[in-house]
């Protein structure tokens, strides 16, 4: 037994401990309940606001692209009621079954199976999975019909991209598709927009204005578990739709420009001599931008991609070609402007030429005869150009050259597949091939031969900034309703009539904003013009045969004829005709005129892949195209005052 | 025998019912009234798996406890080492045979229980300790000799526990081994010394740590370190019971956990929910009933004439003190995660037999509090 005293002692410790350890527990509560009360009073607000944001989740719906309008307000890029099967796959017991039935019920292929099977393997097991993003009608009406047997399916409406006229255009409008890792990484707005099922600009101006034609995703909130199920729908913001874009193209001409080109390959562009606007921008061989809206099939795409005219090529603004003939206005200009020759030169023609220990031939083998500077651009002689290139030099015509336009891109903000062609001098030899200068390279240079590389679209300008007198403009597509076109011809007209004037003082800023003049001498001009006229409306002009002798149509041309490969000296002596030669070895066919010739105000180029020579493949074609935009010229102008409801 | 051995005691069965305390009975009642309705909103007000499981254990365990009342003290005070040694065999067990859930082996499968024989450990030590101080007098317990012992007895199973690997489990069995030295009447300096020691050594007691671990600490002190992975559980938490404000969401209306944003909220995060739902207020009413429950174990204990009696009650009620402040203070993002359940609030078959268990002998105490227990 414990003594007594040792006992009470013990007793009073252990009270005193219990007390002790009382006071600590209360204080320790305390402490609990003094938290408690900072979570659940003092910060209430913010942890109500976190307990919301994890309740509620957001799903992304895919905007409305923007529709994209021709000059007339047409609809060239429509969106279209779109079909589509959902399947919810957290609320699907078994995939394989459900999988099963549908494609008894929509008919799925074997192959489309094997795809869906390869895009749930990319989803989280809450994810939608798009079975199918076009169905027919048919299709949709009778899974409706079939719907309360399957669970966890869902058909869906939406709206999908549709190109009402989708050969004509593909080329100009570009299509849409699926992005691609590259895509989101580039831009913003399409990784701010990225949900399932959003098609994005691949190409043309559905990729350049992608900004634009978007839109805005919608919202619907959904309170879901912390797994991410969808208990139930709190709120639905409506996704927005995309801006309009107005295009400058008359969609008209443009089919018209596809239909002239069709089993061709090649280019037709035509283009607004003062404003700039391109009117049509065709290229041939085309395809239908549709098929690419729900993904294109292995053997379609493998049908346009191994397409040996190259459909994927827009050919009017990345198609190179050498621009032959055409090119001897800017030669003759050149030459003009730096006063080497005078109009009235003559230059014997026989057929051939030695220059340097070379033989260089005229496409006519009898020679024109005694040429002028008028008759050498009428009948298109080679060997007159031979001369004053090498009078010229190739540098001088280089300046010009780029001045109206060649060997740099135009529309280079809407089509990133745009090429900048080639303009070449002795410094950008030496620069890129290491090597000097030839003089028999400026030679056919002076015949739109050799380095020298041009698109069609660069042709067109070139034409257009002759055809308005020789005055700078900025060529676009996406249509600008502050242009006024009046004011612009107005201030041509006058800096025209002030020319002479302007010879001696300086006029700078009376009249305000001056059109930018590319020639020195206004006269120098005037003479190309003439020449081009002739070329078309006088007998023995290359393209008299597709003249308009009616004043309205009337127009001026050049031929231009590319050589595709050195003709061989065996070749010459065959003198064999364009159709005996392997496709591929033709020559390119061009043509670029202007139109009406008394108050020009068209500017067009043609070109015909292996056509062969300009006059008869590629000026017969630019006359009916011409005759069209002059039809159309009325209505156009109607459209440009404002009076958009005729259309 | 059990009627024997009653009829043997001094007392007629009448008395002993009179004895009993029946404030803490209804007490217990009442959180197990409430733990049955949390269990039943972490179902989302659905009778299934998990409510009928708990209500089951808890109508079982309560009447276990309310049986084993009636066992005579002196049968603690005789069978206490035996309950200690018993303890440890089954912890080798676990070490041995014991089932892997989650990566750790906790657990021992009797075929209608997992028996998680940690849960009884932290029942063992205090009983194991108040015996072992019942006899030694006031001035001995500063003796090294008498320091050492209690020491060994402590870290054996502490050591059993934090290898399976069970931190928390293994911090209450020490913690409450320790508050029975304490009330014992160690010299405060020791208590003084080894928490100097425990500062010092800390650096080295992380390293040992295992990685889990480690990364439950650093989220503790930074829980917007990780918050997908481990502070997952701390961020949604604090956003459950903050976002409860103070009267609550309501019943079955808690977002957080019906959406299934809350881990383990039938075991550990029980209290959150329960906070969540009934908001400032229900969580002090809990609180305080969790109070009473220690304060009314204090009062039996002041009751007892003999020391282990009150030693026990006054370990026992310091141990619930110590799951309870563990375990919210864990929820409200105030300590680590380390996993320790709420006292009858939570789902788990072993820690609701610990405490019940526990319970009776508190009961015990009470019925048979003028025995007297000679030394052996």
């Amino acid at each position: 037994m414990q003594n007594r005293s040792s006992t009470i002692q013990k007793d009073r410790v252990i009270t005193r401990r219990i007390f002790m350890l009382a006071a600590a527990k209360l204080i320790l509560f305390g402490g609990i309940t003094s938290r408690l009360y900072s979570l659940q009073i003092s910060d209430r607000e913010k942890y109500e606001l976190l307990s919301d944001k994890n309740r509620i989740r957001e799903w992304k719906t895919p905007p409305q692209r923007g529709f994209i309008l021709d000059y007339f307000n047409n609809i060239i890029a429509d969106n279209d009621r779109n079909f589509q099967v959902h399947i919810d796959l957290d609320q699907i017991k078994d995939f394989d079954e459900t999988l099963f039935r549908l494609k008894t019920i929509i008919g799925f292929s074997n192959n489309e199976i094997r795809k869906i099977y390869r895009l749930k393997e990319t989803l989280k097991p809450w994810d939608t999975l798009i079975a199918s993003d076009n169905l027919n009608w048919e299709q949709f009406s009778k899974l409706n019909l079939y719907l309360h047997e399957l669970e966890g399916v869902k058909p869906v409406l939406t709206s999908s991209r549709y190109y009402p006229y989708s050969n004509d255009l593909v080329h100009v409008l570009g299509y849409v598709g699926t992005p691609s890792e590259k895509d989101i990484e580039n831009k913003d707005i399409i990784r701010e927009n990225l949900v399932p099922g959003l098609k994005v600009g691949k190409s043309g101006i559905e990729y350049s204005y992608e900004n634009l034609l978007i839109g805005r995703y919608g919202i619907k909130r959904y309170e879901v578990n912390s797994s991410g199920k969808r208990i139930s729908q709190i709120d639905y913001i409506k996704e927005t739709q995309g801006d309009k874009i107005k295009i400058t193209v008359d969609l008209e001409v443009q089919q018209l420009a596809q239909e002239l080109l069709k089993e061709k390959a090649g280019s037709i562009c035509a283009m607004d001599i003062y404003t700039g606007e391109i009117i049509a921008m065709a290229s041939s061989p085309t395809y239908d931008a549709n098929k690419f809206t729900h993904g294109i099939s292995h053997k379609d795409w493998q049908e346009i991609r191994d397409h040996p005219q190259k459909p994927l090529v827009n050919k009017s603004i990345a198609g190179l070609y050498s621009p032959g003939s055409t090119f001897k206005m800017i030669v003759a200009l050149a030459a003009l402007e730096h006063n080497i020759i005078d109009p009235s030169k003559k230059i014997r023609c026989t057929g051939d030429i030695e220059m340097y220990g070379q033989k260089y031939h005229c496409w006519k083998d009898k020679g024109h005869g005694t040429m002028s500077l008028r008759n050498a651009i009428k009948q298109s002689c080679d060997i007159y150009f031979y001369e004053t290139a090498r009078l010229l030099g190739v540098d001088k015509l280089a300046v010009i050259a780029k001045k109206f336009g060649l060997g740099s891109k135009i529309l280079n903000n809407v089509y990133f597949d745009e090429k900048s062609g080639l303009v070449p001098d002795t410094k950008w030899k030496k620069n890129n091939l290491g090597f000097n200068w030839l003089l028999g390279e400026t030679i056919i240079n002076g015949i739109g031969q050799g380095y020298i590389q041009t698109t069609p679209l660069q042709l067109c300008l070139m034409t257009a900034q002759l055809a308005n007198g020789g005055y700078k403009i900025t060529p676009h597509i996406i249509n600008d309703e502050n242009i006024n076109v009046e004011e612009i011809k107005f201030a041509i007209k006058r800096d025209m009539e002030n020319y002479e004037l302007s010879l001696n003082q300086n006029p700078n800023d009376i009249f305000g904003k001056k059109p930018e003049r590319l020639y020195k001498d206004q006269k120098n001009i005037k003479i190309i013009l003439d020449a081009m006229f002739a070329s078309t409306n006088e007998p023995g002009g290359t393209s008299f045969r597709s003249r308009y002798d009616d004043k309205k149509y009337q127009f001026a041309g050049k031929t231009g004829t590319s050589q595709v490969k050195r003709i061989t000296k065996r070749e010459r002596e065959l003198d064999l005709e364009q159709s005996d030669i392997e496709y591929q070895f033709r020559d390119h066919a061009l043509y670029v005129a202007f139109a009406p010739y008394k108050d020009p105000r068209y500017a067009i180029s043609v070109l015909v892949e292996h056509g062969g020579s300009g006059s008869s493949a590629a000026a017969p074609l630019a006359s009916k195209l011409i005759k069209k935009i002059i039809d159309r010229h009325e209505f156009r102008e109607y459209i440009r005052n404002g009076d958009s409801d005729l259309a | 025998m059990l009627t024997e051995r009653l009829r043997s005691s001094n007392y007629t069965f009448f008395d002993k019912l009179k004895s009993i305390d029946y404030f803490l009975i209804i007490i217990v009642i009442l959180i197990g009234a409430v733990s049955v309705f949390a269990i039943y909103s972490t179902e989302s007000g659905k009778f299934s798996y998990y409510t009928k499981n708990h209500l089951v254990r808890l109508v079982a365990f309560f009447s276990m406890f309310l049986v084993l009342s009636f066992v005579r003290i002196t049968f603690w005070y005789k069978n206490s080492y035996n309950f200690y040694l018993a303890c440890i065999f089954l912890l080798f067990l676990v070490f041995v045979f014991g089932l892997t859930a989650s990566g750790s082996k906790r657990w021992i499968n009797l075929y209608f229980l997992n028996l998680q024989p940690s849960e009884l450990m932290k029942i063992a030590i205090i009983v194991c300790f108040s015996r072992y101080y019942h006899r030694i007098q006031t001035a001995d317990i500063q003796n090294y000799k008498f320091i050492i012992i209690p020491l060994i007895l402590l870290i054996i199973p502490s050591y059993l526990v934090i290898s399976q690997p069970d931190l928390g489990t293994a911090i209450l069995i020490a913690g409450s081994g320790i508050a029975v030295i304490w009330l014992a009447g160690l010299n405060i300096k020791f208590f003084v010394y080894s928490v100097i020691l425990l500062i010092v050594s800390l650096p080295f007691a992380i390293s040992l740590l295992k990685p889990y671990q480690k990364a439950r600490i650093l989220t503790f002190l930074n829980p917007e370190r990780d918050p997908l992975g481990q502070g997952y559980q701390i961020i949604q938490s604090k956003i459950a019971i903050g976002s409860g404000g103070f009267f609550g969401k309501g019943y079955l209306k808690g977002t957080q956990s019906y959406l299934e944003f809350l881990p383990e909220k039938h075991t550990d995060f029980i209290f959150t929910l329960f906070s969540e739902e009934f908001g400032f207020l229900g969580s002090i009413i809990l609180l305080l009933l969790y109070i009473l429950l220690i304060y009314r174990i204090i009062m039996v204990g002041f009751s007892c004439r003999s020391f282990f009696s009150k030693l026990y009650c006054f370990g026992f009620a310091s141990a619930i003190f110590l799951y309870v402040f563990v375990n919210i203070a864990m929820v409200l993002g105030l300590l680590p995660i380390v996993g320790a359940p709420l006292p009858i609030m939570s789902y788990g078959g072993s820690s609701m037999l610990s405490i019940m268990l526990g319970l009776s002998i508190v009961m015990s105490c009470k019925i048979y509090s003028q025995d007297q227990i000679s030394n052996y």
